[in-house]
């Protein structure tokens, strides 16, 4: 398989500098959580996305995810076979039947914890595929500060070109809006060039208005991304809360200009869920955002849902799991 | 990444109109029948204006049929339990739910309105309109003990929600042992066929159900046949006042959901992006052919802007095409007239110098599309603002107070549905009861349930429809059998000769009594009230229509009555009851004197009115809402709230009591009075007013005008400003009061000539007085952190 020549990719928007903290842009805003729920869940139902059409999505989703593992047993040999598996995401036969290139193919990162950095910098090579690193304590974000930046510089040393940072909770849950502004800025000056996502945690945020807060405070200090959570928590990524999310980003690039990417992290499984994402970022962000540089799902299961659906488009039948090359 | 077209097969609708050979015959009597007259018209799909099908257009001739059929189906109906008819809805409901894709696909080709709606919306809450419904049949034995079926109706819906609409009519109906003969709109019948299909395979009994297609000619058949017992109507407020007047003085009860421009109410600490969602469905939602949609939109002035714009950005992400592609919001235009009344109205909004803005995309050209449209810098007195449009167009204008909000809000003679979006609960629940409106969405707009009454304030109509509210209208209390023509007082001979009455004391000045001072009459005529033999007794002012107007000016002048708690009202009319019983020897002889009862007798009236008098200062407190149990996280409070100024004539006989049953139970539920006592037997009232002046009534809550009593019923039904009329007298009478209510669809209660014992207090005191003394609004208040 030919490598692909480029390694670093070229960005189709400035990165978001962030902005002095400024509480008055956020203090009065409140979300209806009854609102948000009906719009998130009609979403899906006001727009389909059929034959052709669905397998281009489809595609375009694969290329969106963060391939990812994230276990205590996470060792050289597994990391080695999500690396293969970013590189190669789909079966060439079907990407070839779908008319795309499959040494062109690959998606948006892989996602693991620092100690395995070395391994899959090494596995990817030059595969224009960033390694991402979970980080600062993550998933409970307990451990000093300073610990924390220190994380961020060793897994960027390590070869992270992008770091999924986690916000301290206890700043969230007590409204210290400007000290968690300040700890996300630190991390965002110690990733450098590094990307750095911003993973809320809204499983543990009780209140949509202060997940809508956070992450207005998160993208003002500089975040590339905005995360919903660590997939650790007892409740991960939903439409409603992606898309209390989602509006702040707009209206975050409406007052500074600078666009900021969304990830859903956590319980993202099948297709069709892939396919509400994508709408959800289509009408509420527009087409801008559908691309890995400013959307990515945290998944580690949905490729191979997505491959079932794509060999059944391509065969007329439906799909087994063992047909595809697992990760 | 585009959408790509994602149509749904219309394959088994087509199979079910080809199975009628593309032609549908009336369903009358359990059996396809052709129209007498052979006289058919053509369905067409909105969204590509091809011809669906050939319906048929029913004479008056068939609905004769359809009536007879109705008839002699009934007493077979009626009779069955409780039981056996809620099997019956039940089966109806599962075979909606067994078939719903093929009903939303039909209705959705049919109506042009988008497939999602039908199938996430429509169809469902058919459906949950049976098995809501087939529960009260069940129930109605314990639940509606004092009432019985009405008999045959005729039901007449629009095409906005072919199904949905005929499910509202033909649940309650069926639950509460009536039989029907519905029309559906002349552009949408086909799913009203196919339900006729399903009543066919569930077996409902032949004649309960009978389906008249056809058009204006056919529904003014239903209404003026002497068979029919009730009209139900869904459609405008035009209609909705030409079947007021048809029915005037039949007996025929109605009920009329029509129009409405109802307010989308947006403070500056709601969640705009939310609001910009509610919008959608408030507006956008079905084309915006929707009786309550929230088509005008106040916003407060210091988010407009921001609104505004995010509104318009929304409005270039709607996607409007064929009703069966499964990524449209906004389908097609059901007819071109409607086209052309949205388009015209458009033109008249820029006209009168309105802001326009439409999305740059342009609408597809093969079936009748009208693109989503704004209007700002909106004035109240714009024709936009005031005439309902029945379009996707939405026109917005800004205030600066809450109270400028509600006087807005309520500046239309509509007043069905108002959405409120704000973060803050107490402001919420303040505007809300502020609102004329018989349903108030807090934070959301058109959501239904079959549990839920629906129905209007003003000229929106009245009767509700849905949750036990909704089932009144179908079921006509037992013991209105028992009224009689002729008044229930003991006719005995009279004792008293005619005697001449010599000036005895000092002279009494009887005067009319408004805004709660003795006010004399404009026009400066008295005239004599006399005993039964002849005997002059006393005079009294000869009230005019100045006299009526003074005195809908002053009952609506004070806001100290309709506001209070029910415990303060039960206070006064416990104070009442009190003042009362005090000068009982006076009013019982004044009684005795007017009506030449024994003493005995006058003081028997005396107690009952005492008695009354408690028994609604009982029930002031205690006449309360409900919170329903709908399907979505929410409270849902349905609260009984006062119609406003309602105008009473009172009934002739028992010059005191029956002042007292019609007085007390409006003024119980918070509503302002203006009385026309008993013309022949006036002094009751008028003495009365000296009980009204010590018992801490509040002036303008009760006016008495005396006179001629059908003259001022007459000015009084004609006054705009009058919300209600309640009729005790002839038939005659009760005609004209509710032929001249229509202009603007007062709410009335008139008794036909019949009469009530009104000592017994089965027939003169009860809930049912409490009902009519009051509407209920359905506030849905969302919930969730």
């Amino acid at each position: 398989m030919a490598k692909n020549t480029s390694k670093t990719k070229t960005h189709l928007h400035a990165r978001n500098v962030g902005m002095p903290f400024d509480a008055d842009v956020f203090n009065h805003l409140l979300v209806n959580r009854s609102a948000v729920e009906r719009r998130a869940s009609t979403l899906g139902k006001r727009r389909s996305v059929k034959k052709q059409w669905q397998a281009a999505w489809l595609l375009k989703a694969i290329t969106c995810i963060d391939l990812t593992t994230l276990s205590g047993d996470d060792t050289k040999s597994n990391v080695q076979r999500l690396c293969a598996k970013a590189i190669a995401p789909v079966r060439s036969d079907v990407l070839l039947n779908l008319g795309m290139n499959p040494s062109d193919f690959h998606v948006g990162a892989v996602c693991v914890y620092h100690n395995k950095i070395k391994d899959a910098v090494g596995f990817i090579g030059d595969y224009p595929i960033p390694v991402a690193a979970v980080s600062t304590g993550f998933p409970a974000g307990q451990i000093p500060l300073k610990e924390k930046l220190k994380q961020i510089e060793l897994s960027v040393k390590a070869g992270a070109k992008e770091i999924d940072i986690v916000v301290s909770r206890e700043l969230v849950l007590q409204s210290k809006w400007k000290e968690l502004y300040k700890e996300v800025k630190l991390c965002r000056e110690a990733c450098g060039d590094a990307h750095m996502k911003t993973i809320l945690a809204t499983g543990e945020i009780p209140t949509y208005t202060k997940v809508l807060k956070a992450s207005w405070v998160s993208m003002m200090a500089g975040s590339d991304f905005i995360k919903t959570s660590t997939g650790k928590e007892p409740v991960n990524a939903t439409l409603p809360v992606s898309l209390v999310m989602i509006r702040s980003i707009r209206e975050f690039e409406e007052l500074t200009g600078y666009k900021v990417g969304f990830k859903p992290a956590g319980g993202i499984r099948k297709a069709k869920q892939a396919l509400n994402w994508l709408i959800l970022i289509k009408e509420e962000l527009g087409d801008d955002w559908l691309n890995p540089d400013l959307f990515r799902f945290g998944a580690s299961s949905l490729l191979g849902d997505i491959e079932r659906q794509l060999e059944h488009y391509v065969t007329g039948r439906y799909s087994a799991s063992y047909r595809h090359p697992m990760s | 990444m585009a959408y790509g077209p994602a149509p749904e097969s219309a394959k088994e609708a087509e199979a079910f109109l080809t199975g009628h050979n593309k032609e549908f015959a009336l369903f009358i009597n359990g059996e396809w029948q052709k129209a007498s007259s052979k006289k058919m018209m053509d369905s067409i799909n909105p969204a590509t204006k091809k011809k669906l099908a050939k319906i048929s257009v029913a004479s008056s001739k068939d609905v004769d049929q359809a009536v007879a059929a109705a008839k002699q189906a009934l007493p077979g109906w009626k009779s069955l339990s409780g039981h056996q008819r809620a099997r019956y809805l039940y089966a109806i409901a599962r075979q909606i739910q067994k078939h719903s894709r093929l009903f939303s696909v039909l209705e959705s080709l049919d109506n042009g309105k988008p497939i999602r709606e039908t199938r996430d919306i429509d169809i469902p809450l058919v459906a949950r309109h049976f098995y809501h419904h087939a529960g009260w049949a069940q129930l109605m034995d314990e639940e509606m003990a004092d009432y019985e079926s009405i008999g045959v109706i005729g039901q007449i819906i629009p095409w906005n929600f072919p199904l949905l609409m005929l499910s509202w009519k033909i649940a309650p109906a069926l639950a509460m042992g009536n039989t029907v003969v519905l029309k559906p709109a002349e552009f949408t019948s086909l799913t009203a066929l196919l339900f006729a299909d399903i009543c066919k395979q569930i077996g409902l009994p032949k004649g309960v159900v009978n389906i008249v297609t056809g058009a204006a000619e056919t529904g003014e058949a239903i209404v003026n046949h002497p068979d029919i017992q009730k009209v139900a109507f869904t459609g405008s407020t035009e209609v909705g006042k030409i079947i007021r007047r048809a029915t005037a003085g039949t007996g025929k009860k109605i009920s009329l959901e029509l129009g409405g421009k109802s307010p989308f109410i947006v403070f500056d600490d709601a969640d705009l992006d939310s609001v910009v969602e509610g919008v959608v469905d408030a507006i956008w939602f079905n084309q915006g052919q929707v009786c309550c949609a929230g088509s005008r939109l106040l916003v407060e002035e210091s988010v407009a802007d921001k609104l505004y714009k995010k509104i318009r950005v929304r409005m270039e992400k709607l996607r409007i095409g064929n009703s069966l592609d499964k990524c449209i919001d906004i389908g097609a235009i059901v007819a071109p007239v409607q086209l052309k009344t949205i388009d015209q109205l458009v033109k008249k909004g820029v006209e009168e110098g309105s802001q326009m803005w439409q999305p740059s995309w342009a609408c597809p050209t093969e079936g009748y599309f009208y693109p989503p449209t704004l209007f700002t810098d909106v004035s109240p007195s714009s024709t936009i603002s005031q005439v309902e449009i029945f379009g996707p167009v939405l026109v917005a204008m800004t205030f600066r107070t809450h109270k400028e909000a509600v006087k807005l809000a309520n500046n239309t003679v509509y007043g069905l549905a108002a959405s409120i979006w704000t973060e803050n609960i107490n402001l919420a629940l303040d505007i809300a009861p502020q609102i004329k409106a018989g349903t108030v969405w807090v934070n959301c707009t058109n959501v239904f349930d079959a549990a839920s009454g629906f129905g209007g304030y003003r000229e929106s109509g009245f009767g509700r429809e849905g949750g036990k509210e909704g089932l009144y209208e179908y079921v006509k209390p037992r013991i209105i059998n028992e009224f009689r023509k002729t008044p229930f007082v003991k006719t005995k001979k009279q004792k008293l000769a005619k005697t001449v009455h010599s000036p005895k004391g000092i002279d009494r000045t009887t005067k009319m009594y408004i805004g709660g001072k003795q006010s004399r009459p404009d026009g400066g005529y008295s005239y004599t009230v006399s005993d039964p033999v002849g005997n002059p007794i006393g005079e009294v002012s000869q009230g005019n229509r100045k006299d009526i107007r003074n005195a809908v000016e002053a009952a609506h002048a004070t806001k100290n009555w309709s506001g209070r708690t029910g415990h303060s009202k039960a206070q006064v009319l416990y104070f009442m009851a009190e003042n009362l019983y005090i000068r009982k020897l006076e009013f019982a002889q004044r009684i005795a004197q007017q009506t030449n009862q024994s003493l005995q007798e006058a003081e028997r009236e005396v107690d009952m009115s005492i008695d009354r008098i408690y028994y609604y200062a009982g029930m002031a407190d205690k006449f309360d809402g409900r919170v329903h149990h709908t399907t979505s996280r929410n409270v849902t409070l349905a609260m009984p709230e006062s119609i406003g100024v309602i105008a009473v004539a009172c009934p002739e006989e028992y010059p005191l009591l029956g002042f007292v049953s019609t007085v007390i139970p409006l003024l119980c539920m918070g509503n302002h009075v203006v009385v026309v006592p008993s013309e022949r037997s006036p002094l009751s009232a008028t003495d009365f007013y000296q009980v009204l002046d010590t018992s801490d009534v509040p002036g303008g809550a009760v006016n008495i005008v005396t006179g001629n009593k059908e003259d001022l019923l007459s000015v009084l039904a004609k006054h705009y400003d009058v919300d209600g009329v309640w009729y005790f007298g002839t038939q005659e009478g009760s005609k004209q009061v509710e032929l001249l209510s229509a202009d603007n669809m007062k709410r009335t209660w008139v008794n036909h000539g019949k009469h009530r014992d009104w000592m017994n207090p089965k027939h003169g005191q009860g809930q049912e007085f409490l009902r009519q003394a009051s509407q209920i609004k359905n506030i849905w208040v969302p919930y969730g952190a």
